[in-house]
């Protein structure tokens, strides 16, 4: 049977990925341009009896995607920049208590109420720094309609399966604009459901690292009673300031997703003739479009470019990127911000060869010829 | 066809272009199977001031969603043919509703232009149906979609209620534009 | 026979971070003997505090607890209730924390009238980070960023949970430990958003400013101010100068949060 295919518009494509993905609970509260993410769940969550509640602020939203989290709902909220900015602390709660939850980031510019209706690509190292003290974090940058579906699905099943907070950012352009999607039929796409506690209540403890470095989330209301706390805590969820736990504990929830096992998992990236590039673009959300688009056009030139395309932004593809970096005369990174994950790629390729940045802020996309031209600075 | 198609469709907020482009580009991709991206500018400017709707049509998966060097464009009032009737490639097609847009814009392009808004007002019955007329008109100027392809997506996109009124604005905005390429 | 508290507190958790003469100790063992005179399961009951020394509570008690970020703890509340109905939800904060951080949380889940009980332990002050003044500390009154005396006007936090829309709002003192349970008890049984304002003491950063010479003397003021509802309408306002109304201050029916979303749930399910 032929698949049923629509023109979506990607921030309804976001609604009805997570909606695939199993997810009974949305908290938000209104804000451009991620607000049809609500405005669908709000109209289809209740039709599965799932709930939807929009919050009094940001920070109330993410309190209580974390809540029902708890009680065993895979949790949503979808906000922008200063949206984001609010829901940090939170978002670190989520990480040391090691509670699932996706966060739907539709970026625009900033700093501040910035452009609303404009689009950006400036929060992505807010993504993997804003909230306070260290934690792993991971950040999924769809591209297109289809893909923010398919990525919003992944975001769950990742959440799920390590136990933490999953960032989904796409920029204003691919959030708003509409295009064809096919959706996956039931079962076509992995959906991970949280692992259940193997033991009974009466042993089990919530960060018991006998079980791996994911130790298993039981819910609230089903039999299990546990403390949970955003203090530095021992494995029995409880409030500790010993060092050897607070060292262990930390160092475990960095490693559950920077260790070279779980990277070969969330890592995600897309190559675009990569093989024999002398220049090569890395770029993400809708700025990879006008990439590709440029390498097209460079190619009839007979100039040798190539795309690299995070869809998991972070972890951030530090082995690739730094091979790829000893095979290339340069790399260029644009990106509609003033300069962010440049500097991540000019980390990991410690000189090996030129970074060039090519940043736009004005609430317009880079389009191909301005990538075109900043390739060609590249000697 | 070529490879890639690019329409804009510009007006007063308000209008319905927003809508008509959306249309357009299901007919693309549902009715006939293509590759279709609608985008538009958002903004205070879509409640009274100029807006835009951009579609690209493509038989294979369109990369930068945005238009490049537009093949047609729509020009609905004055302000929005000051504004976005720009960027059309040479050889391309540019449509004005003739009662709103008195200075015509120049450039390497054929204009073709009839009063879109007063036919939906004195024709259909109902100026609301503006967007349709000229949706029906733009395909009849294009072949971006064909003629079946895009009354499907209009029918399918209004309530039950309306379905002849929007049939009629769509077969009339088409026939007087062939009438024009006569 | 004593009342067995034991079988509520987690072993091994005592003893807990509060200071001698703190009447947290009292508000818990009210809130406890409330609980089990409404009989609520512990696998079924959850306990959400934000931050301050009223929030460690929920670490002591044998519940599904949840200690949560500075405010947020109506709001954490809210996404357990909302997921879970069935379960009993019982917020417990303090007034600096509910209040003041979380008071935008507060009102709000006052006004949706969600079926919680938010039992918040006004003691005047935010003591965990040493006795700085909070919306609670009353005017004129030092605190270590008040030494000059305190220029703020303050909340009542009773008429603040009345105004916001809650349909249960009581209000009891440290002082009158047998009246805690009550309070509490009625509050649970209330279906909708129950508020027990317990007026606390903090000897170690309020009263020790303020002139205070024992925990007695704090106690004693706790007994002094506070006049039943009852009481109170007997007296003339010259009488109720400086008095704290204690009782069953608010009590209405009116649309639960969770019922009127299962009606939501009906509605789109025919939709």
């Amino acid at each position: 049977m032929a698949k049923k295919v629509a023109l979506l518009q990607g921030n309804d494509a976001c609604a009805q990925g997570a909606l695939y993905a199993g997810c009974t609970f949305f908290g938000g509260y209104p804000i451009t341009p991620s607000t049809e993410v609500a405005e669908v769940l709000s109209i289809e969550l209740p039709k599965i009896g799932g709930k939807f509640i929009q919050m009094e602020d940001e920070i109330g939203a993410m309190a209580s995607v974390i809540g029902a989290s708890l009680t065993g709902s895979k949790a949503l909220t979808a906000t922008s920049g200063p949206g984001v900015s609010l829901k940090q602390e939170l978002i670190g709660y989520a990480c040391i208590a090691e509670v699932p939850c996706v966060i739907i980031n539709v970026m625009r510019g900033g700093p501040s109420t910035g452009m609303p209706t404009g689009p950006g690509q400036s929060d992505v190292q807010q993504a993997k720094w804003g909230t306070h003290g260290d934690h792993a974090t991971i950040a999924l940058v769809p591209a297109s309609v289809q893909e923010i579906f398919t990525e919003t699905v992944r975001a769950f099943n990742l959440a799920e399966k390590y136990r933490m907070p999953v960032q989904v950012l796409y920029d204003e352009i691919v959030g708003h604009m509409r295009e064809r999607i096919e959706f996956p039929e039931p079962g076509e796409l992995e959906v991970i459901n949280r692992a259940a506690p193997t033991v009974t209540p009466e042993n089990y403890k919530p960060y018991d690292t006998s079980f791996g470095d994911v130790p298993p989330l039981a819910g609230f209301g089903t039999g299990y009673r546990f403390h949970v706390t955003g203090l530095n805590k021992a494995q029995d969820g409880f409030p500790t300031t010993k060092a050897e736990y607070v060292d262990a504990e930390e160092r475990r929830q960095i490693s559950k997703v920077e260790k070279d096992e779980a990277r070969a998992v969330i890592e995600k990236n897309e190559e675009y003739l990569v093989d024999d590039a002398e220049v090569l673009i890395f770029a993400y959300g809708s700025t990879s479009r006008s990439a590709r688009y440029a390498v097209n056009e460079l190619r009839k030139e007979g100039i040798k470019a190539g795309l690299f395309r995070p869809i998991t932004l972070w972890p951030f593809p530090e082995k690739r990127i730094a091979a790829l970096g000893k095979k290339v005369k340069g790399i260029v990174v644009p990106e509609m911000n003033l300069g962010q994950m440049n500097l991540e790629v000019e980390r990991v390729v410690k000189g090996t060869c030129p970074v060039l940045h090519l940043g736009r802020v004005d609430g317009e996309p880079l389009n191909p010829g301005q990538i075109i031209a900043k390739v060609k600075e590249v000697k | 066809m070529s490879k890639r198609y690019e329409i804009r469709f510009s007006g007063a907020g308000g209008q319905g272009l927003i809508t008509a482009g959306i249309i357009l580009a299901e007919a693309a991709c549902i009715n006939e199977g293509k590759h279709a991206v609608q985008s538009q500018s958002y903004g205070p400017e879509a409640r009274g001031g100029a807006s835009k709707s951009e579609v690209i049509i493509s038989d294979t998966p369109i990369d930068y969603p945005k238009a490049t060097i537009v093949d047609a464009c729509l020009a609905m009032t004055q302000e929005s043919a000051d504004k976005y009737a720009n960027g059309i490639k040479a050889g391309g097609v540019l449509l004005l509703d003739s009662d709103f847009v008195k200075n015509e814009p120049k450039g390497d392009f054929k204009i073709y232009k009839f009063p879109i808004t007063r036919t939906a007002k004195d024709e259909i019955g109902r100026e609301i149906v503006a967007n349709v007329v000229a949706l029906g008109a733009m395909i009849a100027l294009t072949d971006a979609v064909s003629r079946d392809a895009g009354l499907k997506a209009v029918l399918a996109k209004v309530p039950e209620a309306f379905l002849d009124l929007n049939k009629k604005a769509y077969n009339t905005g088409y026939d007087k534009v062939k009438d024009l390429l006569k | 026979m004593a009342y067995d508290y034991a079988k509520h507190i987690r072993p091994g958790k005592l003893p807990h971070i509060w200071c001698p003469g703190c009447g947290h100790g009292i508000a818990m063992k009210g809130m406890i003997r409330a609980i089990d005179a409404c009989g609520l399961e512990k696998n079924n009951t959850a306990i959400v505090s934000g931050i301050g020394c009223a929030s460690r509570l929920p670490g002591y008690m044998d519940y599904c607890t949840l200690h949560t970020a500075h405010g947020r703890a109506a709001a954490f509340a809210t996404g357990v209730k909302m997921a879970r109905p069935e379960m009993n939800v019982i917020v417990v904060g303090g007034d600096g924390d509910g209040t003041a951080i979380g008071g935008n949380h507060f009102i709000h889940a006052c006004r949706r009238n969600i079926d919680m009980t938010y039992i918040i332990l006004n003691n005047s002050i935010y003591g965990m980070t040493g006795g700085q003044f909070s919306p609670c500390t009353p005017t004129g009154a030092k605190a270590s960023t008040t030494v000059y005396g305190n220029p703020d006007p303050t909340f009542d936090i009773s008429k603040l949970a009345i105004g916001a829309g809650a349909s249960f709002v009581a209000r009891g003192t440290a002082f009158h430990a047998a009246q805690i349970d009550k309070l509490i008890a009625e509050g649970i049984k209330h279906k909708g958003l129950a508020v027990i304002e317990i007026l606390d003491d903090c000897p170690t950063t309020y009263g020790r400013r303020n002139k205070f010479r024992s925990v007695v003397d704090m106690m004693k003021r706790l007994k002094e101010i506070a006049v039943p509802v009852a009481a109170a309408a007997k007296m003339t306002a010259e009488q109720l100068e400086g008095k704290v109304l204690t009782g069953i201050l608010h009590q209405e029916n009116k649309p639960e949060y969770c019922e009127q979303y299962a009606q939501v749930i009906a509605r789109a399910k025919c939709a």
